[in-house]
């Protein structure tokens, strides 16, 4: 449904897309994840047609973005990152422009209209100010933008982004019924949140694919991580002396606790072996073992690992 | 049928807000007290002149006219300016519309709001056929003359707010470039009569003083309908950069 053939994308000297080449099968969903500033948005731009490639071949469902620019729009909904909406449009108001823009034919305009309310929980708020409306309400309003034209292809960036834990329950769900019946590329710089919705994950860094999974994949490297918090009741000075000295353990790092109570942070390459060393060690020297527990790996260790492996795989 | 529905999304936006009230308001407040004022000066001293002629042809120009070059700027700024600044232009650019449509849509709907204004002057000519009444013919004329006036001054500023994300730059450049175009040809002992004669042929006040005497001039409609397409086209152009710029 999507074809991206060495996409490059420049600005100025800027370099903000370097040859990317992927594809996302009808019906599939793919989390595009990355840092801030990696190319990810400036990869949705390209494919909604914002702006055209500089150089490389985008097609959806088979037609060119640049040649066929107007009938790509019609088949794509788009939730830009950080949306803004029209603050002093109504959300029934703003939704009957989407409609009638996206060629809804009038006759079914008002039922499809009532239909995306419910689907995107807008009914309650359908008279209000965009601009009044709650940053959870405004970011369904995004999405109802997007789908309101049954568009094959979704493309939806950092959907969401400041929201609050339930409304990213809420808007994970969302996105995931929609899964199926239409093909979505999302973007992402939040890890856990790629393997909760998508089916296949790329991730780019610098403008560049560095690395392309599946969800399931993802999660298995996630599993391994490297850093364990524990928490010790015992004198401050010999645990740290003793944890150092630990063999398998490559970093003690202190962390702030309350009195008579050492908290650290320790790396290591050997997962649960060393979680298991240093279990034994403290409670072999009598101290209390308060906590022991494996930190979820974050998007910053990910990519330490990925970009080096990437270069031990060159060399 | 697109652009029919952005027109109607442009002035739901318009009325939303308190600006066309207040702005209106203001207008007719302003050539409201200009009409008393000039037409009792005009009565008063106006001896042995066509008082009425010269009173609506001073009127139109220095009033309607120039108060209008005022106010264009404060409802042109925000066209694209501000569906850039608010990121609402990557839903437009995005949506299937083209660029013309999008532009037509945007400069429609301004001259729509505008007529709000012109209605509303209608009661000063209302107000003196009352009084004594008059051949009314000359008042289309003046009619015409104001409507391609505000056209031209629409698509200038709608150009202008095309070129930058902040609204403060867009309606000052906008007033600084009407205001250019206006008193071009004010100073006349300053430039030789050549130059005189082409920066006459410039000049929105000289072609739009013609209207206001009455007279329909070929000449004059075509220089506002050149006025508008110039900077129709360069708005078009200006939205089309993102292509080869690649920016926002």
């Amino acid at each position: 449904m999507i074809d991206v053939q060495g996409l490059i994308k420049d600005f100025g000297t800027t370099r903000a897309v370097d040859g990317v080449t992927f594809s996302v099968r009808a019906g599939e969903i793919m989390g595009l994840l990355g840092p801030n500033g990696s190319g990810k948005t400036t990869i949705m731009r390209v494919l909604t047609g914002f702006f055209p490639p500089s150089d490389g071949r985008v097609t959806i469902d088979g037609l060119d973005v640049e040649e066929h620019s107007l009938a790509v729009r019609e088949r794509i909904g788009y939730l830009p990152e950080n949306v803004v909406l029209y603050p002093d449009l109504s959300v029934r108001r703003f939704l009957t422009f989407c409609a009638e823009v996206k060629g809804i034919p009038a006759r079914t305009r008002r039922a499809r209209i009532d239909e995306v309310m419910v689907a995107c929980g807008l009914t309650e708020v359908a008279g209000k100010l965009i601009g009044k409306l709650s940053k959870g309400y405004r970011q369904r309003v995004g999405i109802a933008q997007a789908v309101i034209h049954r568009p094959q292809v979704l493309v939806l960036d950092e959907p969401t982004v400041g929201l609050d834990p339930r409304q990213i329950v809420e808007i994970r769900t969302l996105i995931k019924s929609l899964g199926g019946s239409t093909t979505i590329l999302l973007s992402t710089h939040i890890l856990p949140e790629v393997s909760m919705t998508c089916e296949r994950v790329m991730i780019i860094d610098y403008g560049r694919i560095i690395a392309e999974d599946t969800a399931e994949g993802l999660t298995r490297r996630l599993q391994g991580s490297h850093e364990t918090r524990a928490r010790i009741a015992g004198p401050r000075e010999a645990v740290l002396r003793t944890l150092q000295a630990l063999p398998g353990l490559e970093d003690v790092r202190e962390e702030p606790a309350s009195d008579g109570v050492v908290a650290v942070v320790v790396r290591s390459s050997q997962g649960d072996e060393a979680r298991r060393a240093l279990a034994e060690e403290v409670v072999g020297n009598g101290w209390g073992l308060l906590e022991v527990r494996p930190l979820p790996m974050t998007l910053e260790d990910l990519f330490v690992r990925l970009v080096r492996s990437e270069r031990e795989s060159g060399t | 049928m697109r652009t029919l529905a952005l027109i109607r999304k442009e002035l739901a936006s318009y009325f939303a807000g308190p600006l066309v009230y207040v702005v209106v308001g203001a207008f007719l407040l302003a050539t409201g007290y200009r009409f008393y004022t000039t037409l009792n000066s005009y009565v008063t001293f106006g001896f042995g002149m066509n008082i009425l002629e010269h009173f609506w042809e001073d009127f139109f120009v220095n009033h309607i006219g120039f108060y209008l070059l005022i106010v264009v700027p404060l409802f042109t700024m925000r066209l694209i300016a501000e569906e850039r600044r608010l990121g609402t232009i990557e839903l437009l650019y995005t949506y299937p519309l083209r660029d013309i449509e999008i532009m037509t849509a945007k400069f429609v709907a301004c001259f729509l709001v505008f007529m709000v204004f012109l209605a509303g002057t209608l009661l000063y000519p209302l107000v003196v056929y009352m009084i004594q009444p008059f051949d009314p013919a000359p008042f289309v004329a003046r009619y015409v003359g104001t409507m391609l006036f505000l056209a031209s001054c629409i698509a200038c500023g709608l150009f202008i707010s095309s070129l930058t994300d902040s609204q403060v730059v867009a309606s000052s450049c906008t007033f600084v470039l009407l205001l250019l175009f206006w008193i071009i040809t004010w100073n006349e002992a300053a430039v030789s009569s050549t130059l005189l004669t082409a920066l006459s042929q410039l000049s929105t006040f000289d072609h739009f003083f013609s209207f206001a005497r009455g007279v329909i001039d070929l000449k004059d409609v075509t220089y506002f309908v050149l006025f508008i397409a110039l900077f129709l086209f360069l708005t078009l152009r200006s939205m089309e950069a993102r292509h080869w710029r690649g920016r926002r």
